[in-house]
């Protein structure tokens, strides 16, 4: 859905003057030269229409559409394979995952694999779900398989071209593998560097043949290293935190301690006072204190006076805005789904001998609080334009926005990707705030390369949180514990609301992404009706890690648990039954109740608790086990999981965000919320805003159902379920459900 | 005013105000961009480095408080070429995800190592417990460290049968 949407909104263009002009398509020279690859490289591309990417199966052979030589791969003289991601790799491993796709058609040796990120390109690297440069909604696989496997297998078709001509021999007789070119009946051979130069020459071939499944040499291999871990582990890893640009200046920002407060007035005579302050300047967007390092620049800042505006900005507390969701929760919403008569149905099961359940369910909002604080640095350039060193994740939109600021083309803006110390969705916004605001200082401060950098505090205050959710489900199941009918209210806000993508992502009054997960829910109620209402406050919000699954997935599953417990059900067997027309949603509650040990006994004071959910096109299920000691606080021990996201390129990686769902899941679950006094967050930094910490982490298992389905995503599906799962196992033990987030209020987690 | 510091075994002398945490003249200064900033307040553990052989948050030391003191950071654990015990272990393990806190991580879990060769897993993690990972990579740096204390081992082993 939200892909769907995102596409949508990249096809009607983001407004604000931010429309999206496709940018010429850059000569090969010029192109080699943007992505700085030395004469003699081999460069290729491919570029891949959209209906191919909608068909079921993987083609087995592609012809390349378009053969412009814009570039995934290039094979370099000195024999490395370097493949360029057009993806943000803030930890997920997709530089890795994209690189491993092209070794594997290339017929790389791993060893000589490196990973880099390609420019900011509208033409070249538009996400083929988005239309726009960027990474989210776990597509970033998805979209790249078909268009990297055949950049690979073309490259190595010219790579096999280029030895045929120069041994003279058939190119049907020359082999490849780990690298090495070979003519076996004249045992010659020749490495990929050797050829490279040659390669170059050829014409791009018009059709490739694609490996077949059963040919994989790295694709699904289980202990493939990732690109980025020995420079991870010996600080050589350069984050944009990192860049230093001759001259460069560090800046940090005042901004509004309310949402929609702006500047009033602003005495900067102490700040300007203070070693090290260069200038301080006041923008629509805070007030700006630049310095000659980080610490002088934050003493500057502490020593500024503004005055805020608070005429249009949020001051209300959080009770009081939760109090005004309950009172907007009493009127029907905007109907994002309504099959049959739910009222009715609900009505009929509780005359006729089945059980009606009711749920009030409240979700905090949440900062997504990557460890490396956002920050950019940005240069301007002699010649219009600037140069961006960032954590980049919507690089086009972004890359349009700097234009939009300095009033110059979109490609005279040059994004250089980094690195990023985590994102969870908060670098990725629609109008690129933090790079924006960059951007911004830079142009009212052009004599030297600025760096702005957001403090802890600045982060966990700032916003773009998951919003503030009110669920209120009442449900039932009939006499012999079928699910009969099911009404669900959701009341929050939209972060798609007042942005360019407002138009085509809210369909009838209703945010796609507050409903993801609810109206379209597997479990085959022929009464359903769901509404949501989207309420207004200055308060900034934005997709966070499995975006709306983030609550609709634990509404649904904590009310399952509750209506298998009326029902007289065991919470696995009510699922399957239900799941009979999912065999991938079944297939993974069924390996992962296994591989858990549903249904053996368990111990005094432990539980355990199961959820399934599909987010992402990918399927997983979480199995809790807990103990709840004799005090009623609650230890998670152990998450079971299984997930389905067709085929894997890297075994390893999935397992690792598996692990990090996870502990995302439960860290936010037991402690995670950001509250505010009189529209002033009470949370500054990790004191306040409490993150999981090592005594938290339970053991993870992770299963992964075997596939040659598509593949999906891993980054966000391994979220929506783990906390439902956990809550269900303390349901198991203590017969409370919790329904109020996080369960640190509920006075179960120290 | 001049501050000297030795850090990875060197000398710098440095004019910089003394209140200025470490960490902030170890990377603006110094351009060592393995202590990161996470959060100014010792509540992260990204910033760590080791004074004195003691594990100590950067961002709350100010500078002038370390003149003369043993600064050792993730630089100064080893390279890509010739990396260290724990770094070869994280590696081994593929204990990082985004990477940002591993240099703290490493830091920390070092200090524990240098003091107790072989500890169990519940002093691992009360030891770590002050360190932030958000991207959830814990059960392998828990386990990184856990083969880092046997692949000491390993190493103690070999030497000793070593004629």
């Amino acid at each position: 859905m939200l892909h769907h949407l995102i596409r949508q909104a990249a096809q009607h263009g983001f407004g604000d003057g931010l429309s999206l002009t496709p940018l010429p398509a850059p000569s090969r020279r010029g192109f080699l030269k943007a992505i700085g690859a030395g004469a003699g490289a081999l460069v290729v591309g491919a570029h891949l229409p959209m209906p191919a990417l909608a068909a079921e199966a993987a083609p087995k052979i592609v012809g390349p559409a378009d053969p412009r030589p814009h570039a995934f791969v290039i094979v370099a003289p000195d024999n490395t394979v370097t493949v360029l991601a057009k993806h943000l790799d803030k930890g997920q491993g997709i530089v890795t995952g994209l690189a491993t796709i092209v070794a594997e058609e290339i017929d790389a040796d791993w060893s000589q694999v490196r990973g880099a990120f390609a420019p900011a390109d509208q033409k070249l690297y538009a996400n083929h779900f988005f239309g726009v440069q960027g990474t989210g909604g776990s597509t970033a696989v998805a979209n790249s398989w078909d268009e990297l496997r055949m950049a690979g297998a073309a490259a190595r078709a010219m790579l096999v071209a280029a030895a045929s001509a120069r041994w003279k021999v058939p190119a049907g007789e020359v082999t490849v593998s780990k690298g090495v070119v070979r003519h076996a009946a004249s045992n010659r051979s020749a490495t990929f560097g050797e050829l490279a130069e040659e390669a170059a020459k050829l014409p791009v071939p018009q059709q490739v043949k694609l490996k077949e499944q059963k040919d994989y040499v790295l694709i699904g291999k289980p202990d493939l290293h990732r690109l980025d871990h020995i420079s991870k582990t010996n600080g050589t890893a350069i984050f944009s935190m990192d860049i230093r640009r001759p001259g460069q200046v560090t800046a940090v920002l005042a901004r509004s301690p309310r949402f929609g407060g702006t500047v009033k007035s602003v005495d900067d005579a102490a700040a300007r006072k203070v070693p090290g302050v260069i200038e301080v300047i006041s923008l629509p967007v805070g007030v700006a204190v630049i310095a000659k390092n980080t610490w002088a620049a934050m003493k500057g800042r502490e020593a500024l006076t503004v005055a805020w505006d608070d005429a249009k900005a949020e001051t209300r507390g959080t009770d009081a805005m939760l109090a005004d969701y309950r009172k907007t929760a009493e009127k029907p919403g905007s109907v994002a789904a309504n099959k049959g008569d739910a009222d009715k149905a609900i009505a009929d099961a509780k005359a006729k001998g089945g059980h009606a359940v009711d749920g009030e369910f409240v979700f905090p909002y949440l900062a997504h609080a990557p460890m490396e604080p956002l920050n950019a640095v940005v240069a301007l350039n002699p010649e219009g334009g600037c140069t961006i060193w960032a954590g980049s994740q919507f690089q086009t939109v972004e890359q349009m926005t700097a234009a939009h600021i300095l009033g110059c083309k979109p490609e005279q803006v040059k994004i250089e990707t980094q690195w990023a110390g985590g994102s969870f969705g908060r670098r990725a916004t629609t109008n690129a705030d933090y790079i924006a605001e960059a951007v911004m200082i830079a142009k009212a401060y052009p004599k030297a390369p600025v760096h702005l950098v957001w403090t802890r505090e600045d982060d966990i205050k700032g916003g773009r949180y998951r919003p503030l959710f009110l669920h209120r489900i009442t449900a039932a199941v009939d006499a012999k514990g079928a699910l009969v009918g099911w009404k669900q209210r959701i009341v929050g806000q939209s972060f798609m609301a007042g942005t360019p993508f407002e138009a085509v992502m809210v369909k009838d009054g209703v945010d796609a992404t507050m409903v993801e997960g609810a109206s379209d829910m597997a479990y085959p109620v022929a009464n359903l009706a769901v509404d949501a209402h989207t309420v207004a406050s200055p308060v900034t919000t934005l997709w966070w890690r499995s975006v709306g699954h983030t609550h609709t997935a634990y509404a649904k599953e904590v009310m399952i648990d509750r209506l298998a417990k009326a029902a007289g059900k065991d919470p696995v067997a009510f699922r399957m039954e239900m799941l009979k027309d999912h065999p991938r949603l079944a297939g993974v509650l069924k390996l992962a109740a296994e591989k858990a040990g549903w249904g053996q006994p368990l111990a005094q004071g432990k539980g355990r608790g199961v959820a399934v959910h599909e987010s992402f096109n990918t399927y997983v299920a979480h199995v809790a086990d807990v103990t709840v000691d004799a005090k009623g606080q609650i230890k998670v021990d152990r998450i079971v999981v299984a997930v389905d996201c067709g085929e894997v390129v890297n075994p390893d990686i999935v397992k690792a965000q598996m692990e990090g769902g996870a502990g995302w899941g439960i860290g936010h679950a037991l402690r995670g919320e950001i509250t505010m006094t009189d529209g002033v967050v009470d949370q500054a930094n990790f004191d306040s805003y409490l993150p999981l910490r090592m005594s938290d982490m339970p053991v993870v298992e992770v299963h992964i159902v075997p596939s040659h389905e598509r593949p999906t995503g891993a980054g966000e599906p391994g979220v929506p379920t783990v906390a439902p799962a956990v809550a269900n196992a303390v349901f198991s033990v203590t017969g409370q459900p919790l329904q109020t987030l996080p369960f640190s209020r509920g006075g179960i987690v120290s | 005013m001049t501050v000297t510091i030795t850090v990875n075994g060197a000398d710098h002398a440095l004019d910089v105000d003394p209140a200025t945490p470490l960490l902030y003249v170890l990377r603006d200064d110094l351009e060592l961009n393995g202590a990161k900033y996470g959060c100014g307040l010792g509540q992260c553990g990204a910033c760590t480095v080791h004074i004195d052989g003691k594990p100590a948050f950067s961002c709350l030391t100010p500078v002038g408080a370390v003149a003369g003191r043993r600064i050792r950071t993730v630089e100064g654990l080893g390279s890509a070429e010739a990396p260290g015990l724990l770094q070869q272990a994280f590696e081994t393990e593929q204990a990082a995800q985004c990477g940002y806190c591993i240099a703290g991580m490493l830091m920390r879990a070092q200090a524990l190592l240098d003091r107790n060769p072989d500890p169990d897993e519940a002093q691992i993690r009360a030891h770590m417990q002050t360190n932030l990972c958000r991207c959830g990579t814990h059960m392998r740096i828990l386990r990184a460290i856990r083969r880092a204390v046997a692949m000491r081992k390993g190493v103690q082993a070999a030497q000793e049968i070593r004629p």
